[in-house]
């Protein structure tokens, strides 16, 4: 029972992180019908920014400032690249953020080389926030929830109650009626993809102390970003709140329990056969979860896929 | 959604969708003398394996673009279908008695075949949609077949992936492909062939409605013909000829890993068939062997080719989108109107500068990195066949003075450029040429 409650933690930490990149990735999506596959790029850059600022002014400083360089950069590669790609169609502007994608963590790796950044929890933040049965949860986990949950209460306010967000929802619909009523809309998605990207970058800046900052940190996430915003429906913000969890949890869980397939298959009623050296099924017979964590979210993937192409928030079109 | 402006195929430097074009017998013919003579002019052992790359790049590199170019159909994960075809021409290999019955050049076909069969079970799915859509479950394919091949080792190998010997096949009148050079023809006549294949696909009905179902689906559905079919037709031909150079880089490298299938070289294959031009059926033959080349040189001279290779590549995509074959295109009305020779100097004077300028900018990258990951103490570089002491200033005040000066000629040059290409590409007015003037 205790350590359900810590896995709880642990896969709400990894859902809200997940979040914070998908909830812009989705935005971006609903915005300009392009797939920002660069996007877990801003999020490493996050991360590097904010180590780079907090060797000289400190944790918290990175925390502000880091987010901001980002959306600022991200702002600039919508105004100056995407915007010039836009007018060939979707099929180039997505080849230009994989192409960015790449380009990204080139570009980390000759700036700050291929070594992992020495970029730790700050200290006031190093302390065990309580204990569950033996299982301490450190305080920057809950650090980072309080964070990602102020980060989507926020959003939702912004996007729900204000006028600038009346004119983005209404901008994402019907971009032309907005721009005949006199709003700027290029101004708009140049602003939503800047803030889209930071969001991005403050999820490095929090996740980087955690899960290690180096030039692979954009790709081990960036692929499980994209699988989220499909299980959730593309465009949809609640549905990439829901997968992202699913997939915390899912992973979290199948990462703790350790169930093995044998037992799974000798439960429902096959026998684990003798010899099984040179059986070319001997593989499904050793997995175990753990083994497959990685995976299952695309599994799932594939799954929805087939059984609700369109998501599961998402609306059918076409 | 805002509606969708393409690319303009009568602009060939931003023609993205490739057309039915007529390769006449003559180009085929003079490509085949190309293979057989290769190995003659460059003789080394070196050359061979890289020309072997090569060879096994462009059938790679075309199968893809019947994908892009031909069904505009955007794939993140193609290279796990070369990669499930090499894999099972490996397991066959080393099935001792049915590898012993079979003449090596077979092999591929049954690369080709479980290429295809993995194509038709992902593409049930997967082809519902193109585009974005398309896009993102190839991703998502391509990294959980990836992620699989750590998992279930009797396929995949796990982590040291499996190896053969391709000498155990059953002798191909008396050769038993022994040296480099057995293999390279070997190579060279699954090149050719599946080439030819590939375009005569592209000239079929279906290949037609590929192109029709990628220009506009709804209007191709009204005719009568499903959209989802014929780009699920499209996806497992495609397949096949993917896992036809799987099957060769299996025979030519008699081992496959976890490498050959995920998704880094899904990339590099897409970043290939950009580069070439997707626009037209031989563009990525040019970018298979311009990538290639690029690949084996720079990585020679420097750590940092693949950061070239981004920066070309997302110029590629910003500012001529056709690819190099668009930019060989453009040129042929000039070509046509006799009027190439006028265009000589004014691109001497614009791209030599350029080159020069850009080979500074390059000096310069070298020199900060350099400067930033050398070990302490080792502050003599080599860079252009000059070594010198990047801490000292006199390098950096040269490599940028060459990088201002070249870029600036370049760019005070480039109107006239402009001036001149315009000027060839007019033609003569009608009533004077009638007249029959000078």
């Amino acid at each position: 029972m205790e350590l359900i409650l810590v896995n709880l933690i642990d896969g709400l930490v990894t859902g809200l992180l997940l979040f914070m990149l998908s909830a812009g990735l989705t935005l971006i999506f609903s915005m300009m019908g392009v797939l920002n596959f660069a996007h877990a790029s801003f999020y490493m850059l996050g991360a590097y920014f904010a180590y780079q600022i907090s060797i000289a002014l400190g944790f918290w400083m990175g925390l502000l400032l880091a987010p901001i360089i980002v959306g600022v950069l991200g702002a600039g590669v919508e105004r100056y690249g995407l915007r010039r790609v836009h007018q060939y169609g979707h099929v180039p502007e997505l080849i230009f953020t994989f192409g960015l994608a790449l380009l990204i963590e080139e570009l980390v790796q000759f700036i700050w080389g291929k070594n992992q950044m020495p970029y730790n929890v700050p200290e006031i933040l190093n302390f065990t926030a309580f204990s569950i049965a033996g299982n301490s949860i450190p305080a920057f986990k809950i650090f980072m929830i309080f964070v990602s949950v102020g980060i989507f209460v926020g959003l939702l306010f912004v996007l729900t109650k204000t006028r600038v967000g009346m004119i983005i929802q209404a901008a994402l619909s019907y971009p032309r009626t907005v721009e005949a009523l006199g709003h700027n809309v290029p101004l708009i998605f140049m602003g939503v993809f800047g803030v889209g990207t930071a969001l991005a970058g403050l999820a490095g800046v929090i996740a980087g102390p955690v899960l290690g900052t180096f030039p692979g940190m954009a790709f081990v996430l960036g692929s499980i970003v994209f699988v989220t915003i499909v299980i959730g429906g593309l465009g949809s913000l609640w549905g990439a709140l829901v997968a992202s969890l699913l997939i915390g949890w899912l992973t979290t869980f199948a990462k703790s329990y350790n169930v093995r397939m044998e037992d799974i298959l000798n439960g429902i009623g096959f026998s684990t056969p003798e010899n099984m050296g040179e059986s070319a099924l001997r593989d499904l017979w050793t997995i175990t979860s753990p083994q497959i964590a990685d995976i299952l979210p695309y599994i799932l993937m594939v799954l929805i896929l087939i059984f609700r192409p369109a998501g599961l928030f998402g609306k059918r079109h076409q | 959604m805002t509606d969708q402006i393409t690319t303009d195929p009568s602009k060939p430097s931003q023609r993205m969708r490739a057309g039915s074009m007529t390769i006449t017998v003559l180009p085929w013919v003079a490509g085949a003398i190309a293979l057989a003579v290769m190995p003659a002019i460059f003789t080394s052992n070196s050359a061979l394996t890289i020309m072997n790359q090569m060879w096994i790049t462009v059938v790679f590199a075309l199968a893809y673009n019947m994908l892009l170019g031909q069904g505009g159909m955007l794939s993140f994960g193609h290279a796990v279908y070369a990669g499930v075809g090499g894999f099972a021409c490996m397991h066959i290999m080393n099935m001792s008695d049915f590898f012993a019955a079979m003449p090596l050049p077979v092999l591929p076909i049954f690369g080709g075949l479980f290429g295809m069969g993995m194509a038709m079970i992902v593409g049930s799915f997967s082809t519902r949609n193109a585009g974005t859509v398309f896009a993102m479950i190839s991703l998502g394919v391509g990294e959980l077949i990836a992620a699989c091949s750590v998992i279930i080792v009797a396929f995949f190998g796990g982590e040291e992936g499996i190896s053969g010997d391709r000498t155990y096949a059953m002798p191909f009148f008396g050769n038993e492909f022994l040296q480099q050079i057995d293999v390279y023809y070997l190579t060279s006549f699954w090149v050719l062939v599946s080439a030819i294949l590939m375009y005569l696909w592209s000239r079929t009905p279906v290949g037609r409605m590929a192109n029709a179902v990628r220009d506009n689906p709804e209007r191709a559905e009204f005719l009568g013909y499903s959209a989802r079919w014929v780009r699920f037709y499209s996806f497992t031909a495609s397949g096949f000829f993917a896992g036809v150079a799987g099957g060769l880089f299996a025979i030519n490298y008699e081992i496959l890993t976890e490498e050959n299938l995920n998704t880094a070289s899904s990339g590099v294959i897409l970043l290939v068939t950009f580069l070439g031009g997707v626009g037209f059926f031989f563009g990525p033959i040019i970018g298979a062997i311009a990538f290639t080349l690029l690949q084996t040189v720079l990585s020679l001279q420097t750590e940092l080719w693949a950061f070239y290779a981004g920066v070309l590549f997302l110029a590629t995509v910003m500012f001529f989108p056709g690819g190099l074959a668009g930019l060989l295109m453009m040129h042929v009305p000039v070509f046509k109107l006799g009027h190439a020779r006028s265009l000589v100097m004014p691109y001497l004077k614009t791209l030599l500068p350029a080159a020069i300028g850009l080979l500074g900018l390059a000096a310069l990258v070298e020199m900060t990195f350099h400067f930033r990951h050398a070990a302490l103490g080792d502050d003599e570089m080599t860079v252009f066949w000059t070594t010198f002491d990047t801490h000292t200033i006199l390098p950096w005040i040269i490599a940028g003075v060459v990088t201002l000066v070249g870029l600036g000629i370049a760019r005070a040059t480039a109107p006239s450029l402009k001036e001149a290409w315009s000027a060839a590409n007019t033609a003569p007015p009608v009533t004077t040429a009638k007249g029959g003037a000078a």
